[in-house]
C-alpha cells in the first residue's frame, strides 16, 4: 500500500494554517446502575421513571459510589494504555440548571481515576499516536425540554446521576479525519471492553471539540475555542472545518481569536457563540465532602488487568501474524469486536485466506443490504466455514458457491445439505470430464485446428463448453487439465 | 412525688417493662405536660395523637429486648421523619413531608421508641441561640429576669429535655450543636467521633462535621441512647466500619488511673471568673476520683473558630444549593428560571443562612479558594494534629463547655460575631472529629446552669462516658427551675 503524506493544511491569504485539536469525550459508562444511585439507566425509558430519591436530591439524601462503575473506568482506562490512579477523589462542581437538582455536579477535578494514557491511530499515512492527558469519572446532568409547551420547560431526571467518563485527549489531533478515527477507535477499545456501547444517537459518546489554528510549522498553540456537546463525528468533522476557517479569518483579518465556548448548529453548519471566558462560570470546585477519597489495591488493579480481553491493536497483529492478512484486512475485522469474533471462527474452521474473502465481499454485501450487523447475520459462521471446506475439498466450485450462499442467507442451513437438495455437487470424476471434453472437441474440430495454429485465447471457449455441458458443476482445474493434456 | 416526666429515660423504660408504668401513661405524661409548655416553643410539629395511639397499642404488648420500648420522644427538625413535615426550621421547607425516614431516627423507632413531635432549632443548623428558626425562638426553661435563649442550633431539643417534654432527643452538632444548649439548659449533650451515627436522612448543613447525637437528662440515658442510634449505614459512605458497642452496660464511674489533660489554650481572654471555678470544681473531683490531671496545650486552638467559619459555610452553600424552588419546597415564581431561583432562595431562606451562603461561596471562588478554604484545611489538619498529640499522654481533656451561661433572646442577634464565639470551645472538637459531652456541673450567680465538656479519642465514647458518669454523680446536679411558663 503506497503511504500518502498528511496534507490537512487550511490555505489562508497569508499562507498555510495548521489545525490544533482536542477532545474531551463524554462517555456513558456500561452500568445497569447509576453512579452514586441505585437507580436503572434504561435508555428510552419513561421520562421520571428511573430516578431515585439521591437522583433528586431530596434533603439528607448521600451519594453511595457505584463500583461496578469504577471497575468499567479502570479498565477503561488499562484500555488506553493509562497510568490507573491509586488515589483519586471525587469534587463537586457547582452550578444552578434546573436539570441539576443537587446544584452540584460531583466530578473528579484535582485526583482523576485515570492518568496519562495513549491511542494509536491508523491514518492513510502511517500510524499516529494520540495522547491521553487523563480519564475521570462523574455524575451526568437530567435532560431539560422546552418545546413540549409555549409556557413551562420540563424536566426528566432519569439520566441525571448516571456515569460518565470524559476522556480528555491531548492537543495532537490536526485533521477532522484524524478526530474521526480516534472517535472510531475509542469506541472500538470501549466496546471490546463492554465499558461504553459507544452509542452516539442515543448520546451515550459525544465530545466537546477544543479547536485553534496556527501558522503551519509554528510551535505555539493559538488560542483555542470549546465547541461543546457534538454528538456525531460527522458534527465533529463539520464543526471542526467550520471553526478552524472562522478562526483564521479572524487572524488574516488582524483579529485576535477570542477564548470562548461555541455551539455547532447542525442545520446551518456553522458554529456560535456561547459564552465568553469572562462569562465562564465559577464552578468552586471543592472535594466532596460526603465521599471518602477512592483508593485502589494494586491487586485489585493487577486483576482487572489479568481479565482484560484482547484488544484491537493486539488483535490486529496477531491476526496479520497468524491469518497472514493484509493491514487493510485486518483493519476492516478487528474495527467491530463482533465481526473479528465471527472470522477467527470461520477461518479457524475452514481457511483464513477465502474466510476473509467470503466475510469481506459476501457477507458484508448482504448484512449491508440488509441494514444488519454482524450479530444478526443471516448466515452463521459455523455454517459458512462448512462452505468454505466445501469450496476447499473440490465439492463445489467459487461460482457455485454463490448460489449455495445466496440459499444459506434464505435459510441458515449446513451447505452440505443444499448441494445435496439442489444437486449441485462438483463433477471431479476424469472420466465423466474426459467424455464431455472428447465430446466438445470432436463437434469444434475447426476451432482445435485453429488453436493449434496459434490461436491460444479459444482455450477458454472450450473450458466453457465443456463447463456449459457439465451445467456448471465441473471441476474447473480438472477441465482444465484434462483439455490442456487433449490439446498438445 | 416523682411525676413520671421527671423520670430519666433509663429508669422510665424499666417502670414500663416492669409495667410499673404503663406505656400509655407514660406518652401522656410527656404530652399533657407538652400541651402546657407552649410558650417553649419547642415544637414545630406535635404528633400527639399519633403517640398516644401507638403507645396505647404498646401497652398490651410489652416487648423487654427493645431497648426503648414505650419511650416518647421528640426529635430535632432536622431529621427526616417518613410522612411528618420535616422543615429545618425553615420557610424553604415548610409544609415539606419526605417519603423517607433518617438511619438514626429509624433505630428509634425500631428499638420500640414513640415519636411526640419535631422540635425546633436554628434554620437548617445555622445558629447558636435557635434564634434564626423559621418558627421563632425557643425559651430556655431557665431564666433570670428575661426570656432566655436555649442556645442553638439543637435549642428545641435541649428546652424539651430540660423541661420534661420529651424523655429524650437526638440533636446534631456540627460546631456545638448538642453540647452549647445543653450546657445552657443543665442537661447532657454528646457529639460522637465523626462517623460513628449515620448522617442518612438528616438535613445537612456541613457534611464534614455533622454529627447526630443523644442529648438526655443524665449520662447514662446518654450512654443508652448512644448505643441505639450508632453503627455503620451503607447508605452513608462516611459513616465508619466500626463495631457496636453497649456503652450503657459498660458505663462505670470507675475512672481511676484516667489521665485527663487539661489544654492552657482555653482559658481564653476574658474568661469569667465563674467559668474558670468551674472548670477548677471539675478538675478537683477528677483528682479525688484517682485521676492525674496534666496539663496540655493544643496551640492551634486561636485558628479553630475562623477555620470553622470557613469551611462549614462552604460545605453549606453547597449543600442548601439544592433548594431551589424546582423540585420540592418553597418556590416563588419569576419570569424566568434565574429569577424563579432569585425570588425562591431570596424569601425561603433567612438572613443567617443567606449569610453563610455567601460566605462559603465567596471562599470557594476562584482566585479566593486558596486563601481561604485550601487554608482552612490546613488548620484543620493542624488542629486535629494537636489533638493526636495531646491523646498520646491523655485520655481525656476536660474544658468548661461555652465561655458564658444562657444570654437573653436578643441579646446578640444584631452582632455575628460574638454570637459565633459561643463556640470557641467547642468548634475544635468537630474539626477534628472526635466525640465530646457535655454535662451540667453547676450554676452561675444568676442560677443559671454552666456546663464542662471532656473530649475523648476517636471511637472512644466510653471513656467519654465514664469520666462523664463520674464527675456527674460527684456533682449530683439538680434542675432548680420552676415551672414559670405554665
Amino acid at each position: 500500500m503506497s503511504e500518502k503524506e498528511f496534507d490537512y493544511y487550511l490555505k489562508g491569504e497569508k499562507g498555510e494554517y495548521e489545525v490544533v485539536i482536542g477532545l474531551e469525550v463524554h462517555a456513558q459508562v456500561l452500568s445497569d446502575a447509576k453512579l452514586f444511585s441505585s437507580s436503572a439507566t434504561k435508555f428510552g425509558s419513561e421520562p421520571n421513571s428511573q430516578v431515585s430519591l439521591v437522583d433528586a436530591a431530596m434533603p439528607g439524601m448521600l451519594p453511595v459510589i457505584n463500583k461496578f462503575c469504577v471497575e468499567q473506568a479502570v479498565k477503561t482506562g488499562l484500555g488506553l494504555n493509562a497510568k490507573i490512579n491509586t488515589f483519586s477523589k471525587f469534587d463537586r462542581k457547582n452550578y444552578f440548571y434546573a436539570d441539576l437538582p443537587q446544584g452540584y455536579q460531583i466530578s473528579q477535578f484535582k485526583h482523576p481515576i485515570v492518568g496519562e494514557g495513549k491511542v494509536i491511530l491508523d491514518m492513510p499515512y502511517g500510524t499516529k499516536e494520540v495522547g491521553i492527558e487523563r480519564l475521570h469519572l462523574e455524575q451526568d446532568a437530567g435532560k431539560s425540554i422546552h418545546d413540549q409547551d409555549p409556557k413551562n420547560s420540563f424536566v426528566d431526571l432519569n439520566r441525571s446521576g448516571i456515569a460518565l467518563m470524559e476522556i480528555v485527549s491531548k492537543p495532537d489531533l490536526r485533521s477532522p479525519g484524524e478526530v474521526g478515527e480516534y472517535i472510531k477507535k475509542l469506541r472500538s477499545i470501549m466496546r471490546y471492553l463492554n465499558t461504553c456501547d459507544g452509542n452516539m444517537e442515543q448520546g451515550s459518546l459525544r465530545a466537546d471539540v477544543n479547536v485553534s489554528v496556527r501558522k503551519k510549522g509554528s510551535k505555539e498553540f493559538g488560542t483555542r475555542c470549546e465547541i461543546k456537546n457534538v454528538n456525531s463525528i460527522k458534527f465533529m468533522q463539520q464543526a471542526i472545518d467550520y471553526e478552524a476557517r472562522r478562526q483564521i479569518e479572524l487572524i488574516e483579518e488582524g483579529n485576535e481569536v477570542d477564548q470562548e465556548t461555541r455551539l455547532f448548529d447542525t442545520k446551518k453548519q456553522e458554529t456560535r457563540s456561547m459564552r465568553s471566558k469572562e462569562d465562564a462560570h465559577d464552578y468552586r470546585y471543592f472535594p466532596d465532602p460526603d465521599l471518602l477519597p477512592l483508593r485502589l489495591e494494586d491487586s485489585y488493579i493487577e486483576d482487572l488487568k489479568k481479565g482484560l480481553p484482547e484488544l484491537p491493536d493486539h488483535k490486529k497483529q496477531r491476526l496479520i501474524s497468524e491469518f497472514k492478512l493484509s493491514n487493510y484486512e485486518a483493519s476492516v475485522i478487528i474495527s467491530d469486536q463482533a465481526v473479528s469474533t465471527y472470522y477467527e471462527e470461520v477461518a479457524k474452521n475452514s481457511d483464513y485466506k477465502l474466510a476473509s474473502t467470503w466475510l469481506m465481499g459476501e457477507l458484508f454485501a448482504t448484512l449491508n443490504k440488509e441494514g444488519k450487523d454482524i450479530t444478526e447475520s443471516p448466515v452463521s459462521a459455523v455454517n459458512l466455514a462448512k462452505m468454505i471446506n466445501l469450496i476447499k475439498d473440490g465439492t463445489i466450485s467459487g461460482k457455485i458457491a454463490k448460489t449455495v450462499f445466496e440459499e444459506m442467507i434464505k435459510n441458515d442451513v449446513d451447505p452440505s445439505k443444499i448441494v445435496e437438495d439442489k444437486g449441485l455437487k462438483q463433477t471431479s470424476d476424469p472420466k465423466e470430464i474426459e467424455n464431455i471434453v472428447d465430446k466438445v472437441l470432436e463437434t469444434n474440430q475447426d476451432k482445435v485446428e485453429q488453436y493449434k495454429s496459434g490461436k491460444d485465447k479459444l482455450f477458454g471457449f472450450f473450458v466453457g463448453q465443456v463447463m456449459k455441458e457439465m451445467k456448471g458443476k465441473g471441476n474447473p482445474q480438472m477441465i482444465n487439465d484434462i483439455l490442456k493434456n487433449k490439446l498438445k | 412525688m416523682t411525676e413520671i416526666y421527671q423520670l430519666t429515660l433509663y429508669d422510665l423504660i424499666e417502670k414500663i417493662k416492669s409495667k410499673e408504668i404503663s406505656c400509655e401513661e407514660a406518652t401522656k405524661s410527656y404530652v399533657d405536660r407538652a400541651k402546657k409548655s407552649q410558650k417553649l416553643n419547642c415544637f414545630i410539629e406535635e404528633t400527639f395523637d399519633q403517640a398516644l395511639d401507638k403507645a396505647k397499642n404498646q401497652s398490651g404488648k410489652i416487648d423487654t429486648s427493645k431497648k426503648l420500648f414505650g419511650a416518647p420522644f421528640a426529635v430535632k427538625d432536622l431529621f427526616c421523619t417518613k410522612g411528618i413535615q420535616t422543615t429545618a426550621s425553615s420557610k424553604m421547607l415548610e409544609g415539606f413531608k419526605p417519603e423517607y425516614e433518617s438511619t438514626v431516627t429509624s433505630k428509634l423507632w425500631d428499638e420500640g421508641a414513640n415519636l411526640l413531635g419535631k422540635l425546633n432549632c436554628d434554620e437548617y443548623a445555622m445558629g447558636s441561640s435557635n434564634e434564626t428558626s423559621y418558627f421563632g425562638n425557643v425559651i430556655n426553661p431557665y431564666r433570670n429576669d428575661k426570656d432566655l435563649v436555649p442556645g442553638g442550633s439543637s435549642g428545641g431539643s435541649a428546652s424539651a429535655v430540660a423541661a420534661h417534654l420529651t424523655s429524650a432527643t437526638v440533636g446534631t452538632d456540627t460546631g456545638g450543636s448538642i453540647r452549647q444548649p445543653a450546657s445552657f439548659t443543665g442537661t447532657v449533650g454528646l457529639k460522637p467521633t465523626y462517623g460513628r451515627c449515620s448522617r442518612w436522612g438528616i438535613v445537612a448543613f456541613a457534611s464534614s462535621l455533622d454529627q447526630a447525637g443523644p442529648m438526655t437528662k443524665d449520662v447514662r440515658d446518654a450512654s443508652l441512647l448512644m448505643e441505639v442510634i450508632s453503627g455503620h449505614d451503607n447508605k452513608d459512605s462516611t459513616s465508619a466500619q466500626i463495631k457496636q458497642e453497649v456503652f450503657s452496660q459498660k458505663l462505670t464511674k470507675d475512672i481511676k488511673g484516667l489521665k485527663i489533660g487539661i489544654p492552657k489554650e482555653y482559658k481564653i481572654d476574658g474568661m469569667s471568673k465563674e467559668i474558670i471555678d468551674l472548670w477548677d470544681k471539675g478538675i478537683e473531683i477528677v483528682k479525688s476520683s484517682g485521676c492525674e490531671i496534666k496539663e496540655i496545650s493544643l496551640p492551634h486552638t486561636k485558628y479553630a473558630l475562623p477555620a470553622y467559619y470557613i469551611i462549614a459555610p462552604a460545605e453549606a452553600s453547597s449543600n442548601l444549593a439544592r433548594y431551589d424552588g424546582v423540585r420540592y419546597g418553597f418556590r416563588a415564581e419569576g419570569k424566568d428560571l434565574i429569577e424563579m431561583y432569585e425570588n425562591t432562595r431570596s424569601l425561603g431562606f433567612g438572613d443567617e443562612v443567606k449569610r453563610r451562603i455567601l460566605i462559603g461561596t465567596y471562599v470557594l471562588s476562584s482566585g479566593y479558594y486558596d486563601a481561604y478554604y485550601l487554608k482552612a484545611q490546613k488548620v484543620r489538619r493542624l488542629i486535629k494534629n494537636d489533638f493526636d498529640q495531646a491523646f498520646k499522654s491523655v485520655d481525656t481533656i476536660l474544658t468548661p463547655t461555652t465561655p458564658s451561661a444562657a444570654f437573653a433572646i436578643g441579646e446578640n442577634v444584631d452582632d455575628p460575631i460574638s454570637m459565633y464565639l459561643n463556640d470557641v470551645l467547642t468548634v475544635p472538637v468537630n474539626l477534628a472529629g472526635l466525640p465530646a459531652i457535655s454535662i451540667p456541673a453547676g450554676y452561675d450567680q444568676n442560677n443559671l446552669p454552666l456546663g464542662l465538656q471532656l473530649i475523648g479519642k476517636s471511637f472512644d465514647e466510653q471513656t467519654v462516658l465514664n469520666n462523664a458518669y463520674a464527675i456527674e454523680q460527684s456533682i449530683n446536679f439538680k434542675p432548680n427551675f420552676k415551672d414559670w411558663w405554665m
